[in-house]
This record gives C-alpha cells, sequence and structure tokens, in this order.
C-alpha cells in the first residue's frame, strides 16, 4: 500500500505521521492515541468526531488525514491547559452538561470555536451550533446552559478591547 | 432530614474524565494484534441457508476466522439482558442455518484490518431458499402465515405455528359489567411506530483471552452480570472462565440490555486465539440492534356522568421483529404500568405478541409505557370532552393517591405473577399544580381561538412508571476503608451515562458522613464487583442505591466501633459528618476519618469493610404531569411544540441536576417520538432511513422550550427517600402533544409519530 508522510500540529506539539492517501482524520488521530476523538457515524452527521483544524471545526470522519498536512489540529485532550480545565469544560461540569460524555469533546470544541469568533452568542446562535452535534442524552438544553455560561466567565476574564 | 451530600447539584465524579476526553469507552484501548470482526448480515426478511461456502473468505490473506452456523454450538437463547430465568423465549442462535429478518446474522469473520473483513464477507458464498416473509403485524396471526421460528428447539413461544411469541390476559373485577354501569364509553384505535435507542457510541465490543486463558470482554453494556451469563450458555463456558468489563458507555437507553455483540465476538476470540473487536457501523445500529415494539391497541374506556372512571380496557397487538426479545414484558408493562394510574373498578389487558420478519425490537427507555400512555391518555381526553370536563380536573378526580393499592401489578409482573404496588409517596397533585402553572393552564384553555391559519392549544397527560422490577431486581455493594479515611466502593451498578456512580457515591458519602472526594467507586465489572442485575428497569437509584446505603451503614457501624475505643465512648454515642466522627454529647469530641483508618489498619490491624445486598418487594412508581403548548399551521400540518412543561416526582432526587438532565433528556427522546422519529421498512422489510440524516431526531436548535420541575417526595421504600426518574418523562410528550393539536384544531390523531400529512388530513375529513 503506498505510503505518505504529513507533518502537522497536534494541540500545540509538532507530528510527523506516516499514513495511507486514504486514510481518514479520524482515524488516524485515534490510531495516534488521540481517543477523544469519537466515532458515531463516520458519515458527517452525528459530530461525535468534531476537532479544529486551524479553528475550524469540522467532522474528522469527512477529511483524509492527508488534508491536514501542514495545518493546525486541536482535539479535546489539547483544550485543558495541563490540570486547569478552560472555562467550557468547567461549564460543562457545573451545569450538568455532561451525561455519558460521548459527544461532549464535539460539543466543547465546536463551542470552543464559536466562543473565538463570537465571544457573546445569543442562546439562538449556541442552539445554531450545537445542532452539528446530535447527543441522545441531555436533550441539549444543559450544554446550551453550559456554553452560555463559559461565554460570560471568559468575557469577564478577558482584557477589555478599546476600539 | 438534613443531608450534606445527597440532595446536592455536585459534579459527577466521573466528569472530569469525559471533558478532557481521557480513554474511557469501550474502543479506548489498543491492543497487541487485535482483529476487525465484521457481521454479515442477512439481505433477505426471511430464507433458508441452501448452502454456505466460506472457502474463498478463509482464503483471503489477512482473514483469521470465518464463522458460518456450522462451525458455532447450537444453544437456544434470548438476547434480552434479563434475570435468570429470562421471561423471553429462547428463540435465537449464535448463527442459524435461516435467517428472519434484514440484518439478521449469516456469518461472521475476524481479519487484520477491517477493509480485509468487509472484503471477506463478499467472498462467502450463500445460496439461499428465499422464503415468504410477513412483515405486517396484523397478517402474522393468520392462518397459512409464513411459520417464522419453525425449529424444533426453539422454547417458550405461546404458539409458534401462529407466530405468537407471547400472550397476556389479565382482568381484575368485570370490565363487561363495568362497561354496562357507564354513561359515556369511548374506544379508539392507536398505531405507534418503530422508535430506535440512537445512542450515540453504537453497540461495541473487543475480547480477548488473558494470560490465564480466560475470555475477557470489554463492552458497551448495561448488562454485565447477564451478559457474562448468557455468553457462559452460548459459548458453552464456565461462567467463571468469562470477565465482562463495562467501561463509560456512550449511551443505552435499553438498547445495550441486550446482548448484541458479546456472543459472537467472544466466539471469534476463542477462534483466533486474537484480540477482536466488533463496532456496529451507525446504519447497522438502526436495523441489526434493537427499536422499540410497534403496537396496535384497542382503548376503552367508560366513565360515569359525574365524571368517575369505573372500567378500562386495552386490547394490545404488538410485534417484537423476528425474534422475541423482551416480547412478553415490554407488552406486559403497556398494562400493567398504565392503566391503575386511574382508579377503574374494572380492568382488562389483552395482548398478542407476534413475530414478524421486521428487525428485532426490544427494551427502550419507557418499556412499552410510552404506546399505552399515548393510548389511554388520549381516550381519557376524550372522556373528559364528552364529559364537558376540564381534562387535568377529570385526570385529578380519577388518578392514583397515596394509600392506593394497584392490584393489577400483582397479576401482571415480569413474565409471570407479579406483586400488588402500594403507594407510598405520590407527588402527583404537586406536579398538576407546579406544571399548570408553568403552562397557564387555565388561561390557555379558555383562550379564544386566533384568527389565520396558525392555531395554538394545550394539552396535558399524566404517566407513571417503576422504579426497579418488584421482587426480581437485586444489586450489592462493597466498602473498604483506605489509609486517607476515604473509602473504595465496588458496585455491580452500570453507569451507562445517566450519572449512576455519582449518586451511589453520593449515597455512601452521606451514610459515611463524608464528602464526596473521599469515595472512589468502581462498577460494573464481574471480576472486581459483586453482582447487579443492571441498568434497566429505573432500578439503579432505588436498588443498587439501596445497595449502597446498607454497605455504607454496615461500614459505618465498624468506623464507630474503633471511634468508640479511641473517644473512650460507645458506638451508639457517636456520629458522623465532614469526615471526622463525633460523640453526640456536649462533650463533642471528635476524630478524624483519617485517625480511625491509621487506628484500625496499623494499630488494630483491622480492614474496615463491608458489603450488602438488596432487593425490594415493590416497584414504587414516580409520577409525571406533561403539559404541552402547540402551534398547529393548519395550511401544512405543521406542528411547533412551543413550551413543554415536565413535572416528575422522583421521590428525593439524589442529585437535583443529574435528574433533571435525566428529564430533558427523556422528553427529547419523547418529542421525536411523538413528532418525527420512525425506522421505516420497505416491502422487502428493508430498512429506508437507517442513518441520522433520514431519520429525525430533535437537535438543539429543534428542542421547544422546556420547564422541567422535580415534585419531590419521600418514598419510604428508596434510599434517602428516591424512587426514579431516567424512564418516566419519556411517555409524557406524544399524549400532551396529540391532546393539544386537539385543543388547537378539533382534530384527534391517533398515530405516532404524528407527522404533518396526518394532520392535514384529518383536517380536511
Amino acid at each position: 500500500m503506498t505510503k505518505m508522510t504529513i507533518r502537522l500540529t497536534v494541540n500545540a506539539e509538532p507530528k510527523v505521521w506516516e499514513i495511507a492517501p486514504g486514510d481518514l482524520l479520524l482515524d488516524v488521530l485515534r490510531r495516534e492515541g488521540y481517543l477523544g476523538v469519537k466515532r458515531g457515524c463516520e458519515k458527517g452527521e452525528c459530530g461525535a468526531c468534531t476537532v479544529l483544524v486551524d479553528g475550524t471545526p469540522i467532522n474528522s470522519c469527512l477529511m483524509f488525514a492527508a488534508q491536514a498536512d501542514g495545518r493546525e489540529v486541536l482535539t479535546i485532550e489539547g483544550v485543558a491547559q495541563g490540570d486547569k480545565l478552560d472555562p467550557l469544560q468547567e461549564a460543562f461540569l457545573d451545569h450538568g452538561a455532561v451525561q455519558c460524555g460521548y459527544c461532549t469533546p464535539g460539543m466543547i470544541l465546536n463551542a470552543k470555536a464559536l466562543l473565538a469568533r463570537n465571544p457573546n452568542p445569543s442562546e439562538t446562535e449556541v442552539r445554531e451550533m450545537l445542532s452539528g452535534n446530535y447527543c441522545r442524552c441531555t436533550g441539549h438544553l444543559k450544554p446550551v446552559e453550559a456554553v452560555l455560561a463559559a461565554a460570560k466567565t471568559m468575557r469577564k476574564a478577558a482584557p477589555r478591547r478599546t476600539r | 432530614m438534613t443531608t450534606n451530600v445527597v440532595g446536592k447539584n455536585l459534579r459527577k465524579v466521573d466528569g472530569v474524565k469525559l471533558v478532557t476526553g481521557r480513554p474511557a469507552f469501550t474502543d479506548d484501548i489498543h491492543l497487541p494484534g487485535m482483529l476487525y470482526g465484521k457481521i454479515m448480515p442477512s439481505p433477505h426478511a426471511h430464507a433458508r441457508i441452501v448452502r454456505i461456502d466460506a472457502t474463498k473468505a478463509r482464503a483471503l490473506a489477512g482473514v483469521h476466522a470465518v464463522l458460518t452456523y456450522k462451525d458455532v454450538p447450537r444453544v437456544p437463547h434470548t438476547t434480552a439482558g434479563q434475570a435468570w430465568p429470562e421471561p423471553s423465549p429462547y428463540d435465537t442462535y449464535l448463527l442459524d442455518n435461516k435467517v428472519r429478518f434484514v440484518g439478521d446474522r449469516v456469518a461472521a469473520v475476524a481479519a487484520e484490518t477491517r477493509a480485509i473483513a468487509e472484503k471477506a464477507l463478499k467472498l462467502i458464498d450463500v445460496e439461499y431458499d428465499v422464503l415468504p416473509a410477513v412483515l405486517d403485524m396484523e397478517q402474522a396471526m393468520v392462518d397459512g402465515a409464513p411459520v417464522i421460528h419453525d425449529e424444533p428447539d426453539s422454547t417458550k413461544i405461546h404458539d409458534k405455528e401462529h407466530n405468537i411469541a407471547g400472550y397476556i390476559l389479565r382482568e381484575i373485577g368485570n370490565v363487561e359489567e363495568g362497561f354496562r354501569e357507564c354513561d359515556v364509553v369511548i374506544e379508539r384505535e392507536f398505531r405507534t411506530g418503530r422508535q430506535q435507542h440512537c445512542p450515540i457510541e453504537p453497540h461495541i465490543t473487543i475480547a480477548w483471552l488473558d494470560p490465564d486463558g480466560r475470555l475477557v470482554i470489554r463492552t458497551s453494556t448495561q448488562v454485565p452480570y447477564h451478559s457474562r451469563r448468557q455468553c457462559a450458555m452460548i459459548l458453552q463456558l464456565p461462567v467463571s472462565r468469562i470477565h465482562v468489563v463495562k467501561p463509560r458507555i456512550g449511551g443505552g437507553f435499553g438498547g445495550k440490555q441486550e446482548m448484541l455483540l458479546e456472543d459472537i465476538t467472544g466466539a471469534l476470540a476463542l477462534a483466533t486465539r486474537r484480540p477482536v473487536k466488533i463496532e456496529f457501523t451507525r446504519e447497522e445500529e438502526f436495523y441489526m440492534a434493537r427499536s422499540r415494539h410497534p403496537q396496535i391497541l384497542r382503548m376503552k374506556m367508560g366513565a360515569k356522568s359525574d365524571g368517575t372512571i369505573v372500567a378500562s380496557q386495552m386490547v394490545v397487538l404488538a410485534t417484537t421483529g423476528a425474534y422475541g426479545s423482551h416480547s412478553t414484558t415490554v407488552q406486559g408493562n403497556t398494562g400493567s404500568k398504565v392503566l391503575p394510574l386511574y382508579r377503574a373498578e374494572h380492568m382488562r389487558f389483552q395482548c398478542h405478541v407476534v413475530y414478524t420478519n421486521a428487525p428485532v425490537a426490544g427494551a427502550f427507555r419507557g418499556y412499552g409505557c410510552p404506546q399505552g400512555f399515548f393510548a389511554q391518555e388520549s381516550v381519557v381526553d376524550e372522556l373528559a370532552h364528552e364529559l364537558k370536563m376540564d381534562p387535568l380536573e377529570f385526570r385529578r378526580r380519577n388518578s392514583i393517591r397515596l394509600g392506593d393499592i394497584d392490584k393489577l401489578s400483582a397479576q401482571l409482573g415480569e413474565g409471570r405473577e407479579g406483586l400488588p404496588r402500594v403507594i407510598r409517596s405520590c407527588g402527583l397533585y404537586d406536579c398538576i399544580d407546579r406544571g399548570s402553572a408553568a403552562i397557564d393552564w387555565d388561561k390557555k384553555r379558555k383562550a379564544r381561538p386566533r384568527p389565520g391559519h396558525l392555531k395554538r392549544g394545550v394539552g396535558v397527560s399524566f404517566t407513571m412508571q417503576g422504579s426497579g422490577i418488584a421482587g426480581i431486581d437485586w444489586a450489592s455493594a462493597f466498602l473498604k476503608m483506605n489509609e486517607d479515611g476515604s473509602f473504595f466502593m465496588q458496585a455491580g451498578a452500570s453507569d451507562v451515562g445517566a450519572g449512576a456512580d455519582t449518586v451511589l457515591s453520593q449515597i455512601a458519602a452521606e451514610t459515611l458522613g463524608v464528602t464526596l472526594d473521599k469515595i472512589v467507586i468502581t462498577t460494573g465489572d464481574t471480576d472486581t464487583t459483586p453482582f447487579d442485575v443492571g441498568a434497566y428497569a429505573s432500578s439503579t437509584t432505588i436498588i443498587s442505591g439501596g445497595a449502597a446505603r446498607k454497605a455504607a451503614e454496615k461500614v459505618r457501624q465498624q468506623v464507630f466501633e474503633v471511634a468508640a475505643r479511641m473517644l473512650d465512648t460507645t458506638p451508639d454515642n457517636l456520629t458522623c459528618g465532614g469526615n471526622k466522627v463525633s460523640t453526640v454529647c456536649e462533650c463533642a469530641k471528635s476524630v478524624t476519618m483519617t485517625e480511625i483508618a491509621m487506628q484500625a489498619m496499623y494499630k488494630e490491624k483491622l480492614q474496615i469493610m463491608d458489603g450488602a445486598s438488596h432487593f425490594n418487594t415493590d416497584s414504587p412508581p414516580p409520577f409525571c404531569v406533561t403539559f404541552a403548548e402547540v402551534e398547529v399551521d393548519t395550511q401544512t400540518g405543521q406542528v411547533h411544540v412551543l413550551h413543554l412543561v415536565s413535572a416528575v416526582d422522583p421521590g428525593t432526587a439524589i442529585n437535583p441536576m443529574q435528574a433533571e438532565g435525566q428529564v430533558e433528556g427523556a422528553v427529547a427522546q419523547g418529542l421525536g417520538y411523538a413528532l418525527t422519529e420512525e425506522l421505516l421498512l420497505d416491502e422487502l422489510g428493508r430498512p429506508r432511513n437507517a442513518s441520522f440524516m433520514d431519520y429525525k431526531m430533535f437537535t438543539a436548535k429543534d428542542m421547544p422550550k422546556l420547564t422541567t420541575i422535580l415534585a419531590e417526595t419521600h418514598e419510604p421504600l428508596g434510599p434517602y427517600g428516591a424512587k426514579s426518574i431516567s424512564e418516566v418523562p419519556i411517555n409524557g410528550p406524544a399524549p400532551a402533544i396529540a391532546n393539544a393539536i386537539f385543543h388547537a384544531v378539533g382534530v384527534r390523531i391517533r398515530k405516532v409519530p404524528i407527522r404533518p400529512e396526518d394532520i392535514l388530513r384529518a383536517l380536511r375529513s
């Protein structure tokens, strides 16, 4: 089988991986130990395999690993700073937004991308964003609450921008 | 009673590893030499395998094993993970020479890669004798219909020749006499659809032989102990040679109460002596796993003109698909958990459960109740309308209450006679009062119709469930103390995401007077944790929690005995709290848990430890009142749920935040059941919408405004007064929405899911 080498950054660490051209990013990430990337449908429908590529949420089951060459990938494993959880992770715990936890990594990454481009989203915007992450346990309400609460926390923590 | 840990919104004990994505699920391990298993699904709804030749598949490089019915023991069993002896028919085989639905197992392979496994399946040469299939449940019992289970060795089937898996008939009083006493009698027919569980983690099992040659099965199960027992029987191994491990599970909802992959993955591991993994794809999960039993219900109810319900009768035809998993028990619940909600003197429940060549139905959150309550709550609404009474007041007047004895449950237990239910706690009135205020019932019921094509209405439903199976479900827990004053707890219970590990830890922490971080819990491992029937029937909080409390009480007694020696007093003079033990007298002397542990371990040479088992002879019902406000577009038939209120009596909520999460999740599934979710089959029994794109669940943007109300009571049979919560709220949305649609536009829709075309057609006729 043809092999190829890709160079990419995963969670701020440079990586050189040997892959097959047809390998999916989902499979390669899991093979390399990023097991927080979950397999839910392999058709880009459920969002469980969401990772951020150059800050944009993508379904890693729909992307070839080869396409990640030269790019920055963020998985759930890279969201906390050491033992210090991200405000989104804290909010998910405090608001009971985690039940089985299988869809949680995808939700948190998707939310992280949203808050990076819009620190003050409306509830509608959060719902719209989370509708890409299928969740069968929570009924979606507590995750929405958690994202809104985290946004508030992050706005308070961030230095005020002046125009 | 004041509590420090119970009743608090504490974070999930397993939460941090889940939000940080640490490897915690079945698939999150790498085993050297692991093979990929794949099951060959039947392309036919009903066929006999005339010839099967795996020579070419076996010859393919990278293939390590191909199993057909010729290669495995033939042991009739049920996949239903129920307590022994299972009430479900023994009508299933590891592999068989006959296939009974599209998706049934034909063969299984294990290969170096998934691609090779998939290729190998295509090389298996199968000659089928395609048999006539029956997909319509009303045709299944007819003389001359194809007989689905004609094999001689299946057992516990009610009537093989007529495809009847199970039959139930129970009566309290005399319904015929009862209906004669009534001033108004309503009888209607209802049809319910095939809903699929859709756990975001599909079924997955990894099996291997450990260094001692024991078969380890790491699996997404709700029932580790039942799976171990079933696999031992099917694979013909002693129970002691099997070790079932339940890691974190990505949702179950009843679908993982089925042993679907454990047996075949184990067989492949035994055949190859290598680790083997099988994981359903999403498509396979839809039609090769399980679904909710579709039913046709005839509900008849009669009342006197003063508004007293006198008699109720439910006649059900249900299909279990090709195998009888949970067939009589799910359907038994349709009667026993539903009819007794109203205090009719006369009740009758009759049910046929038939085989069809359709995907197999099984346990699914609600377990027969969503179907039954859809019928009953619709008919109750019609009765109230006929009697010109407010439907809420009519229900309140007739509903079961504190001190009542539900006699139907005594007749109708888990596939056999049951035990009577005594209502020792009932928060129905509180649910009514707080729920009706939240939806603004009185005002909205009397509101004038809006002009234009968007019509609004409000509807209500009452539902109940159980908390464990009376006299059958039991659990155990074991605790031991560590040097730092913490406690290890081993419990057989299976947290499948609903938060059982947290609830059990809170119960133990409360009992031992320690903070939640002092409990380290291990659950769901047949080698290291004691027995538990598993996560089903809303049993974990009340039954496993009861075991946790008992074990903690026994351990607390040992703690007190050591502390008494340290404080020069007697154990009955002691109390615990805040991670220490104190005297209750005014002297208020105390020792910390750490000091007690060190004293016990290094001075007294004593391991403080004990375990306990627990079961109940009754199944206290949690209650739920659901209100829905809808807007119906009379031009398109589209229904929008504007507001849904779910008011639930769970007894004590051990962790209210988690309890609310259970309600919200159940409501989301209940909304899907009511309006959008249905696995459809074509005329050959093939699935038509086996993907998330074509099978519509409620997502974040689809969810209506939802108000969750916990109307707590204190249940004497539950630990700290707890009953259960995870199932009961799923029953309410469908009938509440159907009743709200009637209020809005005056049509009764008697099927779920309620689709826009159903409303449009009803409006036209």
